[in-house]
């Protein structure tokens, strides 16, 4: 008994730091209905500047307090610059362009980070005067999580008063409930907006100096701490204050006794918690329903005509120039085009989703996972040669997506691009946490390809031929009437049901099919690398193939192709010359963002028309 | 002698929703201390005409004028400062805020010459409010949320008031409240703007008419004269 109390303060300790974090969260939601992924980095932000600022002056109880408070409003600071240099640009743009440009964010600050505290975890003294821990029950309990509880009940209490009894707080959750009512009342927004994100950078930023007595200061906090607070958010409902403070209870009580009884699955359990309260009340514990609700897109493309002559050119230049390559170029170069290959059908498969089905997903990275772990888990347990493995790497894609799939294509919008992510960080800690099934954190190694395909130029021939097939086949199913209908949906989703089109079911399809070709993909991934790593299935990897399509252009099916072309090319030459990559990726996401938004064949199409 | 310019003017607008036209150059004066309907069926444009004075709605082309300051494609948020004061179709009050906190969300300071509104003044006009100032907005009754939206609206003094079928769904007795509340505020000075398809409505609290059809105003005059016009009726007033 007295074990599971203390077990239950320890969760209480956990619960309240991500309270901090997923409550600004979830205020900065609630006014300005972006999902800011940099959330976790202006927490992890708030680590480092408390680690400084606690080395500089945190000898006493006073001191340390001073620090941690110091960071959370120097990160306030960085959230108001942030806000009104980047955010303020991209309120009108799809939520998949807010995602990804606050994505940017967050790989532009982890470089920075890294160059300004280096790439080692740092470790924080323990506050003066809460570095012991007192006796409850026969059990010690350090002083410090009961420390954190009660700020945690400090800070519900001040948002309390703030959104009740200031005028400030009523405005915030009047323009939470209707924006366009607000400003016509005369309110001017942008102060609200940047007051609110200032608000929850702030919060996030202490959230993150009051880490640091528990835990070293590390450059992966961001990505594992917003992960958690996007299912807290979810869980409890967005924009809600009371609903971020019950789910990051719920949801580290659940850590806290999973890790006693299953350790094995405990991420993996979080993550069902999401897509359970995702699929019975989507709008989550305390949310608000009117949020996910999906508005029907307003600017539909322009139809897509089955190829005029220029992309006609194009492609049957790509074949023309991918039969051709290896006759005149090196053996490093074979092996870059192998990878070319493979992403560019990752990437078409990607765009088929999100372009053909207007599916947002954040996790495509699971199926292309999935593929590969299918492939090396095969040769690995089962001894299974090249061929028969490459053939269960899209059946395994496609049973992830259809299990997956039935609870994303229920959902729209931000509601959908969550899950999916979160569906694909289960997969993603479940291939790291299964040691002894998937090796964990050391991979699967030796997943070499058959003697008859070992020479990379005959490995690349087939890696083409595959790939080529099945983009081909992906772009035949856009003109098919599966395709028109799946299209249909996406530009009304409304219109499409009223003349009889199951929607969920075209939906469903369009998951699947794009998560078995994403998984042919990741299986000739695995050969080509001869190993699988956890790596494969994490959120970076969907974010680079969302950014070969966007950096290609969504509007084309020739965009996706170019863009793994590009990416892969500056990748390749850039990793070579600095250790900067993230920096530039980073950066190279939120001008394709701001600037570009059509991508490279959009910028063609741009030129063009300027110059005739 | 020139007639004084009307405190609100809309020439040539032509609005959109996406790629949708909705107005083909509506034009229409509001004079100074009028109370001015806009009639017309579903669908005419009457809405999309008071959301295009806000800037609402995107307007390609036209202007808008409150008194002599042009506010064409100016954030609505500054169209409400320059004194344009909107009351939205579907009521849109703040549902999880309180009565109060309604009002709070409205209240700003009032220019020189305007009628001045405070919470107190608001609670003698709507007697009702008064007594739920602590209940939230949600909860009301469609004419307590009525009220509470013109409530909210006054709380920005504004000097001209666009109200978007505010009879619309109410019964008839708050029908006749929201009536005697225009001929309130037109007696306190403000000049008003309702769009309307219920004529004998229109007729009880308005001077002045516009008929609205396929987002082209028609006729413009005094009600009398239109109400009275049978070919408008019939063809454009009936439902």
């Amino acid at each position: 008994m007295s074990f599971i109390v203390v077990q239950a303060i320890t969760g209480l300790a956990s619960a309240a730091s991500l309270f901090l974090i997923a409550v600004g969260l979830s205020i900065v939601f609630g006014v300005t209905r972006v999902v800011n992924f940099a959330h976790g980095s202006l927490y992890m932000l708030g680590a480092y500047l408390a680690f400084s600022f606690v080395a500089a002056f945190g000898e006493s109880f006073l001191g340390y307090l001073a620090a941690i408070l110091l960071a959370a409003i120097v990160v306030g600071g960085v959230g108001a610059v942030m806000e009104t240099s980047l955010l303020r640009r991209i309120y009108r743009a799809p939520e998949l362009f807010q995602l990804l440009a606050t994505f940017g964010v967050v790989l532009v600050v982890q470089d920075l980070t890294r160059l300004i505290w280096g790439a080692d975890d740092l470790f924080a003294p323990r506050m003066p005067g809460l570095d012991g821990a007192i006796q409850f029950l026969g059990h010690a309990v350090p002083q410090y999580d009961l420390f954190l509880i009660a700020v945690a009940f400090v800070v519900l209490g001040a948002l309390w008063l703030l959104f009740r009894h200031t005028r400030f707080g009523v405005l915030v959750r009047a323009a939470t409930e209707d924006r366009e009512m607000v400003a016509a009342l005369g309110i001017d927004q942008r102060w609200l907006f940047t007051g609110a994100f200032i608000l929850g950078a702030a919060l996030a930023g202490l959230g993150g100096a009051l880490q640091i007595p528990r835990q070293a200061a590390s450059l992966s906090m961001d990505l594992n701490i917003i992960v958690d607070a996007f299912v807290v958010v979810v869980v409890g409902g967005m924009g809600s204050i009371m609903g971020a403070f019950v789910a990051a209870v719920l949801i580290s009580e659940l850590l806290a006794f999973g890790v006693v009884i299953f350790p094995e699955i405990t991420l993996v359990l979080i993550f069902m918690v999401m897509a359970v309260t995702l699929v019975l009340k989507p709008s989550g514990l305390f949310g608000r329903p009117e949020f996910t609700m999906a508005e029907d897109r307003r600017n539909p493309d322009p139809p897509l005509r089955a190829g005029d002559g220029l992309s006609r050119i194009f492609w049957w230049f790509l074949l023309v120039a991918g039969v051709a390559a290896p006759l005149v170029i090196g053996d490093f170069a074979v092996v870059v085009l192998t990878e070319i290959a493979i992403l560019a059908l990752f990437a078409a498969s990607l765009h088929f989703l999100l372009w053909g089905g207007g599916l947002i997903t954040f996790g495509h990275a699971a199926y292309f996972g999935l593929g590969a772990y299918g492939s090396g888990l095969a040769v690995f347990h089962l001894s299974l040669g090249m061929a028969p493995a490459l053939l269960l790497a899209p059946l395994a894609g496609a049973a992830g997506a259809l299990l997956f799939g039935w609870f994303c294509v229920r959902l729209s919008g931000i509601y959908m691009a969550m899950l999916t992510l979160a569906f694909a960080q289960m997969a993603w800690s479940a291939a790291f946490q299964w040691v002894g099934f998937t090796g964990g954190d050391n991979g699967i190694l030796g997943v070499w390809p058959s003697a008859w395909a070992s020479d990379p130029v005959v490995f690349y021939y087939l890696a083409f031929v595959v790939c080529a097939a099945v983009i081909w086949g992906l772009r035949h199913t856009v003109f098919s009437p599966f395709g028109y209908t799946l299209r249909a949906t996406r530009d009304s989703a409304l219109r499409a049901a009223a003349i009889g089109v199951d929607v969920t079911r075209h939906r469903w399809l369009a998951f699947t099919l794009a998560g078995a070709a994403a998984g042919v993909a990741g299986g000739f991934f695995a050969f080509a690398k001869g190993s699988v790593f956890p790596d494969v299935l994490f959120v970076s990897t969907s974010v680079d193939g969302l950014v070969m399509v966007l950096l290609g252009g969504l509007q084309s099916l020739a965009g996706p192709i170019l863009g793994a072309i590009v990416f892969t090319e500056i990748e390749t030459e850039l990793t070579r010359l600095t250790d900067l990559w993230q920096l530039f990726l980073g950066l190279l996401i939120i001008v394709l963002v701001v600037v570009l938004p059509h991508g490279l064949v959009g910028l063609s199409a741009l030129v063009r028309r300027r110059s005739s | 002698m020139s007639a004084p310019a009307p405190a609100l003017r809309l020439a040539g607008i032509e609005a959109f929703y996406g790629t949708a036209q909705a107005l083909f150059g509506v034009d229409l004066d509001v004079p100074a201390g009028s109370v001015t309907v806009l009639l017309g069926r579903n669908g005419a444009g009457k809405s999309t005409t008071l959301k295009a004075a806000m800037g609402l709605v995107n307007v390609q082309a036209g202007r808008v004028f409150i008194g002599s300051r042009d506010v064409t494609g100016v954030p609505s948020y500054k169209v409400a400062r320059a004194g344009l004061g909107y009351v939205p179709e579907t009521r849109r009050v703040f549902a999880g805020l309180s009565v109060e906190e309604n009002l709070v969300v409205g209240e700003r300071a009032a220019d020189a010459g305007v009628a001045v509104w405070t919470r107190e003044r608001i609670f003698d006009l709507f007697p009702p409010l008064a007594g739920m100032r602590a209940r939230l907005a949600g909860q009301l009754s469609g004419g307590e949320q009525q009220m509470l939206t013109i409530a909210r609206t006054l709380m920005g003094n504004p000097r001209i008031v666009l109200l978007d079928e505010p009879s619309e769904g109410l019964a008839p007795v708050i029908v006749q409240q929201i009536a005697a509340t225009i001929q309130t505020l037109a007696a306190e000075g403000l000049t008003v703007l309702l769009s309307e398809q219920n004529v004998r409505f229109a007729m009880h609290v308005a001077s002045r008419a516009a008929v609205i059809e396929r987002g082209r105003i028609l006729v413009e005059g005094p009600i009398a004269d239109i109400a009275a016009d049978d070919s408008v009726r019939e063809a454009y007033l009936t439902p």
